[in-house]
This record gives structure tokens, sequence and C-alpha cells, in this order.
């Protein structure tokens, strides 16, 4: 069975790494153009949000591809809407961004919950009068249409041949092309490097005629794409069902690390994703490999070590960081 | 005259938080209504109300005293992110700081049977440690305290989640929930006021209230705090002045991480709820905390209104119809405070405009008639 629980972890660590990756880039985007996007667990659920409720509606008879687009196009779309709102205070109105952060992480939890909460309820009293007071989306529509499964022959000792699965997930390829297209839009194109520009040195980019606050109107609007993204992802992975008052239980935040030890670039995002997922993957699956059985170290330490791992990084790199220079400083034309 | 009044520096955070809190429960309303118009007023009333739902006067001070309790640890995270935010430092870390606090106390008194003052002290040492931590990196290394105290967070919710869970320590071996103090460690239990028949009520609210106080001297009559705000001001100034800074950042977020591990104390040492190691996310306290700060512009005495309002509604929130709603409304209209309290410059800097405007109008007139005298 070895090889079947190495395969699931292998599936696991790529699902984790797919969404850290979409989020990590999300807030990468952000930063460049200059605004810390600490919000990203909030775009992150509203966007879920979003997804979780396409399934629902979707009917369960359109082909497989139309669902999957559909439910990531309607992700994305809440995701962006739900970022405009750090975009308004922040770039508009100068507003703190870690204030704004902070309320639009606990404002995605609590209106999730609210939200799915009176949907359920709603339902449930039109169809037999009882209370329902459930924060899970129940799918119309099977997960299954994110998945395609490919299935290994297996030898065992003893001569039977049995099939070890794989679930590929439809994730993983857009998680793929999405960072390839990152990397060429930061460093290929004009757009890419103004949006730099804006985060490094914002004045200098204005006396150029780079329209600042357009830029970080771009930034923090893919971020919020990005962030709606890979939140659906990160529920189509989970279980069964996803409760929405657990939010997406930290992942945006991990998100957050895995940019800081990608050092804000889209190729280290990627290994740091894949060295984080595996981690968070370890935490979940520790049990079905006898060695780190042996070892008994709950699945807290774990899911703890990638956080130790960010603040050492910090720690070591922080006097030749490569973070935006003027990230986190409001945009003001006449400091200039 | 007036024109005075409103130029008052309290006078016009004090507009500004209602105007947040009045703006938040609007939009409260407005959810509300899409939601089911038939009940929302009656749903934002008990919002609002909390503990005035109940009808029997016994009840209502009962769980006045309930909310009291609740708003303890409030009062302490806010009063942390307020202490170091004084020095521009913004301590996200007060949840972990917390959590540290809660994971101190708890295996203090359930696990080494210690007396409520050492578990005290042991949560206070905690909280004060783990902000070091974030306090160390900022001035030595320059590492941004927003970040550091994020991930601290995280760090010190597994850690707790690791240190309790163990067989001494947990009631329930699947929900992992601690043992009640009363039964296992009475001992540990902060020394009771029993305000209006309510057990939980403890030295802990007027010891914070106090501690609220303490924080307002510190910081507006003694060198100390004159020292902190000026760092806060301009760190390169301060230091120019000879002033510490480096010591003055470290100091200011381990006061302030020792106030968020007394918040864990005075609440988990109360006995009014149990820690449960199968937790998955980071206590919201230190969020709300932030909340309750710059809703009471960041003035020690104003945290306490605030901390006390955010808890009110928050626990208003499971009174309302759950035929109809949930109770998270009330964590959606104490985040959209805090997403208005973003906006409290932009509010004070309207005020200030309409002052002149209305200042330089009169000031036009009055030459126009003095003109007419002539």
């Amino acid at each position: 069975m070895i090889i079947a629980n190495i395969l699931l972890l292998i599936q696991y660590t790529l699902i984790f790494a797919s969404v850290l990756i979409l989020v990590a880039l999300g807030g990468c985007f952000s930063e460049h153009s200059g605004v810390i996007n600490l919000g990203l667990e909030g775009i992150m659920v509203m966007g879920a949000m979003g997804g979780a409720l396409a399934m629902k509606i979707l009917p369960a008879s359109m082909p497989g591809i139309f669902i999957v687009l559909i439910t990531l196009i309607v992700s994305l779309c809440i995701g962006v809407l739900y970022s405009s709102l750090l975009g308004v205070a922040s770039i508009q109105f100068k507003a703190d961004q870690t204030i704004i952060g902070t309320a639009l992480n606990m404002l995605g939890t609590a209106a999730s919950t609210v939200i799915v909460k009176a949907i359920n309820n709603a339902e449930s009293l039109a169809l037999n009068g009882t209370v329902s007071q459930s924060s899970a989306v129940q799918y119309n529509i099977p997960k299954s249409n994110f998945i395609m499964n490919i299935n290994f022959k297996v030898s065992s000792a003893n001569g039977d041949t049995s099939f070890a699965r794989f679930e590929l997930n439809w994730f993983m390829i857009i998680t793929i092309i999405i960072l390839v297209l990152a990397y060429i839009v930061l460093y290929k194109t004009k757009f890419g490097l103004r949006l730099m520009a804006c985060g490094e040195h914002p004045q200098a980019a204005a006396s150029v005629g780079i329209n600042v606050l357009k830029m970080r109107w771009a930034g923090v609007l893919i971020s919020g794409a990005l962030g709606g993204l890979g939140g659906i992802c990160y529920i189509m992975a989970g279980v069964s069902e996803w409760r929405f008052e657990n939010g997406v239980v930290g992942f945006g935040f991990l998100a957050l690390a895995v940019m800081i030890f990608g050092q804000w670039k889209p190729q280290r995002i990627a290994l740091a994703a894949l060295l984080f997922g595996f981690l968070r993957a370890l935490g979940n699956l520790y049990s079905s490999f006898g060695f780190l059985k042996a070892l008994n170290l709950p699945s807290a330490v774990y899911n703890m070590l990638p956080y130790v791992i960010c603040l050492v990084v910090l720690a070591l790199t922080s006097k030749n960081s490569k973070a935006p220079k003027a990230e986190g400083i409001p945009y003001d034309a006449s400091t200039r | 005259m007036e024109n005075n009044f409103f130029k008052k520096s309290w006078i016009q955070t004090l507009i500004s938080s209602l105007l947040c809190i009045i703006l938040g429960l609007v939009l409260g309303l407005v959810v509300l209504l899409i939601i089911n118009p038939s009940g929302a007023f009656d749903a934002i009333k008990s919002v609002i109300g909390n503990f005035l739902t109940w009808k029997r006067g016994s009840y209502k001070l009962y769980y006045l005293a309930d909310t009291l309790v609740r708003m303890v640890p409030l009062l302490m995270c806010s009063l942390a992110v307020l202490f170091s935010y004084k020095v521009g430092l913004f301590n996200i870390g007060t949840s972990g700081q917390y959590c540290a606090g809660i994971c101190a106390c708890l295996f203090g008194a359930i696990f080494l049977h210690l007396p409520w003052y050492l578990c005290l002290l042991l949560a206070i040492i905690a909280g004060a440690l783990v902000a070091a931590i974030v306090g160390v990196l900022k001035a030595y290394l320059n590492v941004n305290e927003v970040i550091s105290g994020i991930m601290l967070n995280w760090i010190m919710l597994y850690l707790t989640n690791l240190v309790l869970d163990q067989p001494d320590v947990i009631k329930n071996t699947r929900t992992l929930e601690t043992f009640d103090l009363s039964e296992k460690a009475p001992q540990a239990l902060l020394p009771k006021l029993n305000l209006f028949g309510n057990n939980f009520t403890s030295i802990a609210i007027p010891l914070s209230i106090i501690l609220a106080v303490l924080i307002l001297v510190i910081l507006n009559y003694t060198k100390f705090g004159y020292e902190l705000k000026a760092t806060g001001y301009n760190k390169n100034a301060a230091k120019y002045c000879g002033m510490m800074e480096n010591t003055n950042i470290i100091l200011s977020l381990v006061i302030s991480g020792a106030l968020a591990g007394v918040g864990a104390a005075f609440y988990y040492l109360s006995g009014i709820e149990n820690w449960n190691c199968s937790t998955a996310t980071v206590p919201a306290m230190g969020f709300n905390g932030i909340a309750a700060t710059f809703l009471g512009g960041l003035h020690p005495i104003g945290t306490i209104f605030s901390s006390f309002f955010i808890e009110q509604i928050t626990l208003g929130g499971s009174y309302v119809n759950m035929r109809m709603y949930s109770s998270q409304i009330s964590d959606l209209i104490s985040s959209l405070i805090i997403y208005l309290c973003g906006f409290v410059m932009f509010i004070k800097v309207t005020i200030n405009s309409i002052i002149s405007k209305v200042t330089s109008n009169r000031e036009n007139k009055n030459i126009k008639i003095e003109g007419d005298k002539k």
C-alpha cells in the first residue's frame, strides 16, 4: 500500500501547493503594486462561497467543462468584487491597509456564514419547516467534475495486482498556466514592469506618466481574482463538505508566508508553495507512513513548521529583503 | 463658539466613532432586511440590546455581569493593541500572545496545580515572551511586526493545542476540551465577586478597569510614556534626543504582550469557558481587540466603552430569532465597524474642512457687514 500512500501524499501536496501558489501570486501582484493585502484569507472565503453557491445552483445535467468554467468565473468575480473593498479604502481613501485587511478577513468569514446559513435555513423551512443552522453548502453537482482520475497498476509482492488512484485536479493545470502567465506578465510586459515600479517608488513612476492609482487598483483586483480562485480550489479539495464558519483555516495567511518565503518572485513562490504544501499534506497523512508514525509527532508540529520556517527566513533575509520598498504606504501625489 | 467645540480632537474622535457604529448597524440592518424583512428590526434590537432582551430584571443583571466577564479579555487585548500602536507598532500578534496566555495559565492551573496568582504570572510571562520575539525581530533585524505577528499567531495556536493536548488536561478525548477549572483546579479560579449572582464574575473586572487607567497614566503622565510616544512619532528624532529607541520598541511590545496574556488569564481563570484543543483558527479576541482600539479612538478610557459595545453586540447576536437569522450577524456588524474605522482619518479631515469652510464664510460675511457699515 506504500505506493498508494505516496501517490496520495503527492496528490495532497499538489492540491495544497496549487491553492498556495494561486493565493500567494495574488498577494504578490498586490504587494508589487504597493498595497499590502492582509485580507487574502477573507477574499479566499468569499471566492469559495461564490463558487460553492454556483455549484449549488447550476443544473447537474450541464456538461462538466461548463460547470468547471462557470464555477471558476463566479469565484473569480466575487474575489474581484470583494477585493475592491480594499481598493476603495486603501487606494482612494488612503486608509491603513493593515486595519482594512484585518477587517476584510473577519468580514469574509462572517458574511459568508450569514449568507450560507440564510440560504440553508430558507430552504430547510420551505422543505419541511425545520430550522437549519448549517453553514455547509450542499452541492447540486458532484465535485468529481473537477477531478480526472489516473489509475496506476500496482503489483504487490504476492503477485496480486491492484490499482492505485491518483486524482489529477483541474486546479493543478490551471495553477501551472497562471504561474507561467504571472511570470510573463510581471517581468516581460510593460504592464508588469510599471506595476512593480509603483510598488518600489510610486513618485518616480508617476513622474514618467504612470497612473499610480490605476496600477494599484490593477494589483489589488488581480489579487482578488487569484484569491477567489484559490478559495474555491481549497474547498473543492476538502473532504466532503465545507463549513464556512471555519473560514479557510489560515490558508490565506499561509499563502502570505509562501509569498515572503518566495521573496515576491513567482518562480520561488512555486517552490515555497510545494514545500509548505508538502508539510501541510504530511500533517494530514503522516499516520499512514510507518516511520513517521513511529516519530509520533502530532499533526500540529507539521502545521506549525511552515510558519516557523517563514519566521526564520524573515529574520535571516531582512537585511536584504526583496519586499517592494513602498508597500503599505498610501500614494500621495503631493509628496512627489 | 461651536466651531471651537467641533475642533476639539476628542469630539472629532467621538463623532467619527459614532458614525462608524451607526453606519455599521445600518449596513447590518440592510443585510437582515435582505434575508428576511419581517423580523429585521426586532433582530437588530436584540443585537444592540443583548442582556436587555431578557424580561425579568434579575436575568438582565445576571447577563449584564456575563457581558462584563466576557468584555474583560477584549478590553485587555485592545489595550495591548493600543499600547504598541502608540509606539507606531501594529501588534496584530495580540491573538498569538493571548493564545500563549491561555496555554500558560491553563497548563499551570490543570497540569501543575498552581494557585491563581502564579497562573496569572505565567500567562503574563508567556504573552510578554511571544511579543518580545516580535520586538527583537523588529528592533534588531527590521522585520515587519505585522508579518512576524501573523506568523507567531499561528505558531502559538498550534503550540497551545500541542501543549494542552494531554491526558491530564483534556476532559473529553473526542472534542479535546480541557477540564473545568472548578472540577480539577479550583485553586486556580480567580477570587470571586458574585456580582448580581453571577458565579463567573471575579476581581478581573475591576482589575481590568484599573489597568486601563494605569495605561492612561503611563502614556500621558510619565517620562517613559513620553519616550514611547516620541519613538512612535519619529524613531530617528527620538534616537537623536538620546532615547533608546530599540529598547523602547521591545519594551512596548513586551508590555503589550503581557496585557494580552493578562486578558487570557482573566478570562480562562474565571472558569466561564474551556479551551478546545481541536481549535483550527486563531482566537478572534486579538482581532476584535483591534476593532475596539480604533473604535475607542486610541484612548484607554475610550477603549473601555468600545470593548463593552463590541462584546455587547457580539453576545447580542445569540438573541436573534434563529428561525430567520444566524448569530454571526453580529460578527458581520463588528467587522463592518472595523472596516469603517479605516475611514476615521478621512472623516476627521472632512470635519475640519467643513469647519474651515464655515469659518471662512462667516469671516467673509463679517468683512462684508463691516464694509456696509462704513
